[in-house]
């Protein structure tokens, strides 16, 4: 491939909210452009997990190299660059929009702007982002593009007066987005003799070739069997192959300033490669890292315990092999006194956690509990030590504790004025402060301080119910601050269960004690004994409820000698018993470890 | 007289498979037809498949008959006898062999009651039911309270030995109306009475019925109730449960369902029916077709109407076991347990459900399920199975 000029290049991202036709404008570009033959398309190309195809989102920064010969008779290279949408993954969308020069904001013209949408806009605007805003779906009947051009310059305070209409369903439209590529956002900028810096944008793991990461060059260029250097951990590894998504991988003999492409080599884990880190020439050291590189932190934390315990080792190595593609989810070994051997795990938000969950079980054909997701909390000791504290069960003596601080988020939600009422209840009951109150035509947009510990109980599935759907949420985490927080735990038939342990604010205890209660009343089932249910802070006792004792359970009749039938169903009943979990006497059903957990108060 | 589980007995269930309506109640299998049963073909059939259990478990004396059904009343006499007749060509019978048939309590069928009885029948068991007509209607049955106690008297008058059934937690049944039912269905009873709770059976019209709403049974406190009441009111009256829904005076207990309770060996002849028997391979759960013309062709064609023969594993006999013998007063015997299955009964377990007064422990090494624990005896037994 022959040196190209970087003025022909032109990196760009797409922002949307979920479901406004991010991946199938993807789609287009790439067909329109030939990169796939329409045989060759499937349905979103650039969403490759089975659960990212599922939930529309894409937890994988991804890549393609477009050529389009624009109107000016130059043949351009187009990389379009595609982030991951979610505010759990709002550290590695910051990397890929780094690799960018500009934006197409896509924007459903019937739906208008969204909250995700915002936080990720406002990030492509920090990063510095020449935008073009996007008017999808303007086909449809309910498409209104005026009224979301005036709300996109309103809310966002972006120029829409060019916004370019499309249908990325349908084709209309598209090829005045690649035109609008070329001519209305800027070439990359970078000194090809300068020595080689080079952003670490994403990388994964390949069965076949390891290690795969994904790199935007900024000054320089990245040769095959070159020997390079990874800033941020100064590990030194060889070039084997370099190349670009076509979104097939071609290998390509090297990559100058302003392109994008792949290189693998030596390296070993994804673990050992660092989202945002700078890659640089071993023999030929940059002087400075690029800005913005920081280590993954988990924000979330549960246990995962797999329901037949024979089944441990089976979650271990299929956590060894998950993480071999997620460098940000982390685990280590927990024992419950309740659920046996497990692991302790960190996620980078709760569709993270959800993410995760899920694909151990669809995967790995694993059956797993989950504990109740906690956040860290931060503990000065009377001793003057502090300590994080990522499991409740972990909790010290209170009286060794000095103070207890939790983190705090600032949430915006955009909701429908009609919800307005219930979106703010919420947010008071979870202990928010609100901080800003804003209306963008008939929708409302509330800022809101909340405590992390709030949000990671249900408060976006209450969120969707209360509005219908209708309110769309995002968040970033703000700061730790103190809070009177207690350790509440659950006992059943006067037996702890530690894994429903969970740190609360002593003013919300008693109600989340007493829901979590009644939770559990319908979801154990009832057995030959009666079994009471209580929620305690230390000693004291601030919930109670009572599964009362089975009163009938029989077959009366028995048909001719058939034992076989009766056996069945022993047998099924059996099999039951076995997806239940047993606490002293009393065997608690593994939903209700997942259902106790979603608060509907 | 042997320990009853020592030898449970030999017993040979016969299906008799067609009934003149079928019970919006009843999963049975049990089929309408409107043309006339060919029974001389039957009978051929049922002497077919009486040989070939014969020669898989030769040599037993037979210590019990039973004709289940369906509704083996519709059988003519002779064809009852013919039955009879092939059994014995194929196995010894025991000289107090107890025969017993389920009859409808019908006034034409009790006509047939004589022939019956001259056939070798011993022991009928009548499906009255209810004792009032609204409820015999709801029931879906075709006769009267009248004309049921009329044949129950025929019954008394030829029969050695008879029972009957009844079904209670009926619709917006009381405890208080049934207790003044059950007492007055004792004083006709006598020896021997089958109280069975409504079940709402998959497949059934009932559970059309109930899934839709349109029918509601009494919900578990008040089927607790009724249970109650059922058994103190036949307690009090010499009619105490030997099996769960089983009541009997002293002695008359029916001999061939304690076969099954007790886990011993039965043939089962005839569509649908089910049987247990050693053979070298071991213990076998054997079930034949169920529908009734199938099933001929089957034994026509191979000598047989088996479609499912299980050699059931260990732990498949100690489940049976426990199961049926649990249903039993006098519960189950840990070491039989222990010969069946090759596992013992967890003691943790059994310490739990004696503390919790589920069970009861003898004296002579029996477990038996205690009263507390019969309205919950699928509970019970799931934990000991477990």
């Amino acid at each position: 491939m022959s040196e190209q000029p970087i003025d022909t290049i032109r990196n760009f991202s797409i922002v949307a909210h979920i479901d406004h036709g991010k991946s199938t404008l993807a789609d287009r570009l790439i067909q329109m452009t030939g990169a796939l033959t329409d045989r060759e398309m499937s349905e979103q190309v650039l969403d490759s997990m089975d659960i990212e195809r599922e939930r529309g989102i894409t937890i994988k920064a991804q890549t393609v190299r477009l050529e389009y010969p624009a109107k000016d008779g130059k043949t351009y290279i187009l990389n379009l660059m595609d982030t991951p949408g979610h505010v759990d993954f709002a550290y590695e969308v910051s990397r890929s929009l780094a690799a960018c020069e500009g934006s197409l904001l896509v924007v459903d013209a019937s739906q208008g702007v969204e909250a995700q949408t915002l936080a990720n806009v406002y990030q492509a605007i920090d990063a510095g982002h020449e935008i073009v805003p996007v008017l999808n779906k303007v086909d449809l009947p309910a498409a209104e593009p005026d009224r979301v051009k005036e709300q996109i310059e309103e809310v966002i305070g972006l120029d829409a007066s060019n916004a370019i209409p499309i249908s990325a369903k349908t084709g209309l439209g598209i090829p005045d987005v690649l035109e609008a590529i070329v001519t209305r956002l800027p070439p990359p900028r970078g000194d090809r003799d300068a020595p080689l810096k080079a952003l670490l944008v994403d990388s994964w793991y390949d069965a076949y070739l390891g290690v795969v990461v994904l790199v935007r060059i900024v000054d320089g260029v990245l040769k095959k069997g070159m020997t390079i250097k990874l800033m941020g951990t100064n590990a030194i590894h060889g070039v084997d192959k370099i190349g670009v998504f076509r979104p097939k991988m071609v290998d390509v003999a090297e990559l100058g300033p302003g392109e994008v492409g792949f290189l693998t080599g030596s390296i070993k884990e994804v673990a050992d490669t660092a989202v945002g880190d700078t890659i640089n020439d071993a023999k030929r050291p940059c002087a400075e890292a690029l800005p913005g590189f920081k280590p993954v932190q988990p924000v979330v934390f549960c246990g995962l315990f797999p329901v037949d315990a024979a089944d441990f080792e089976n979650l271990r190595a299929a956590m060894g092999k998950l993480r071999l593609n997620d460098a940000s989810f982390s685990y280590e070994m927990e024992t419950s006194a309740a659920l046996g051997f497990g692991f302790r795990c960190g996620f980078l938000g709760l569709l993270h956690l959800e993410i995760i969950q899920e694909r151990l079980e669809r995967e790995f054909n694993l059956d797993l509990i989950s504990t109740a997701p906690s956040v860290i909390y931060k503990l000065r000791m009377r001793d003057g030590t502090a300590i994080e504290l990522h499991n409740p069960a972990d909790m010290p003596d209170v009286m060794k504790i000095e103070e207890i601080e939790e983190p705090w988020i600032r949430a915006t939600i955009l909701t429908p004025d009609d919800y307005l009422g219930s979106v703010l209840k919420l947010c008071q009951d979870r202990r928010g402060e609100q901080v800003d109150l804003n209306y963008v035509g008939k929708r409302a947009m509330v800022t809101y301080d909340l405590p992390l510990n709030e949000v990671v109980f249900d408060f976006y599935d209450r969120l969707k119910s209360i509005s219908k759907g209708y309110a769309s949420f995002d968040y970033q985490i703000t700061e730790y601050r103190p809070g009177d927080l207690v350790k509440m735990s659950i006992l059943v038939n006067a037996e702890p269960v530690d894994a429903l342990s969970m740190l609360v604010h002593r003013a919300r205890a008693e109600s989340r004690g007493r829901a979590m209660c009644e939770k559990l009343k319908e979801l154990i089932p009832p057995h030959l004994f009666v079994i009471p249910i209580q929620a305690a802070i230390g000693g004291k006792i601030i919930a109670r409820e009572t599964v009362r004792a089975l009163r009938k359970d029989v077959t009366a009749k028995c048909y001719g000698g058939d034992a076989t039938r009766k056996r069945k169903l022993l047998d099924k009943q059996k099999e039951g018993k076995k997806r239940m979990r047993q606490f002293g006497k009393v065997e608690i059903p593994q939903e209700a470890f997942i259902a106790a957990l979603k608060m509907d108060s | 007289m042997m320990h009853p589980t020592a030898d449970a007995g030999f017993g040979v269930y016969v299906h008799w498979p067609f009934c003149a309506s079928k019970c919006p109640y009843c999963d049975f299998n049990s089929h309408v037809r409107h043309a006339p049963v060919d029974e001389a073909r039957f009978v051929a059939a049922f002497a077919t498949e009486i040989a070939h259990r014969a020669e898989l478990a030769p040599k037993r004396t037979v210590t019990s008959i039973f004709f289940g059904g369906g509704t083996p009343s519709l059988m003519q006499p002779a064809t009852v006898g013919a039955i009879l007749d092939a059994i014995g060509r194929h196995w010894p019978v025991d000289a107090h062999v107890e025969i017993s048939l389920e009859a409808n309590p019908t006034s034409v069928e009790a006509e047939r009651f004589r022939g019956y009885r001259a056939a070798g029948v011993n022991r009928v068991s009548l499906g009255v039911q209810a004792m009032n007509d609204a409820d015999l209607k709801a029931l879906g049955r075709r006769h009267t309270a009248e004309e049921a106690m009329g044949a129950v008297g025929i019954a008394a008058s030829i029969f050695d030995r008879f029972s009957f059934d009844l079904i209670y937690a009926r619709p917006n049944q009381t405890p208080a109306a049934w207790a003044t039912e059950l007492k007055e269905a004792i004083a006709r009873a006598a020896e021997h009475l089958s109280l069975y709770q409504l079940t709402i059976e998959p497949g059934t019209w009932f559970h059309k019925l109930h899934q839709a709403g349109k029918l509601v049974v009494p919900d578990d406190e008040v089927g607790r109730a009724l249970y109650d009441v059922t058994q103190d009111v036949c307690a009090a009256r010499g009619l105490p449960a030997y099996e769960i829904s089983n009541h009997a005076a002293a002695g008359a207990q029916c001999r061939h369902n304690l076969v099954y309770w007790r886990y011993g060996e039965y043939a089962g002849i005839g569509p649908g029916a089910h049987g247990r028997l050693v053979t070298g391979q071991g213990r076998l759960a054997m079930e034949t077709e169920l529908v009734p013309e199938t099933w001929l062709a089957h034994v026509e064609k191979r000598g047989h109407g088996l479609v499912d023969v299980e050699v059931l594993s260990q732990e498949a006999q100690g489940d049976e076991y426990l199961l049926m013998g649990l249903r039993l007063k006098e519960g189950i015997d840990p070491m039989r347990y222990r010969a069946l299955s090759g596992r013992t009964l967890d003691p943790q377990r059994i310490t739990d459900l004696v503390e919790h007064g589920m069970i009861e422990c003898h004296a002579n090494g029996r477990i038996s399920v205690s009263p507390a624990g019969f309205p919950v005896l699928n509970a019970v037994v799931a934990d000991i199975a477990a």
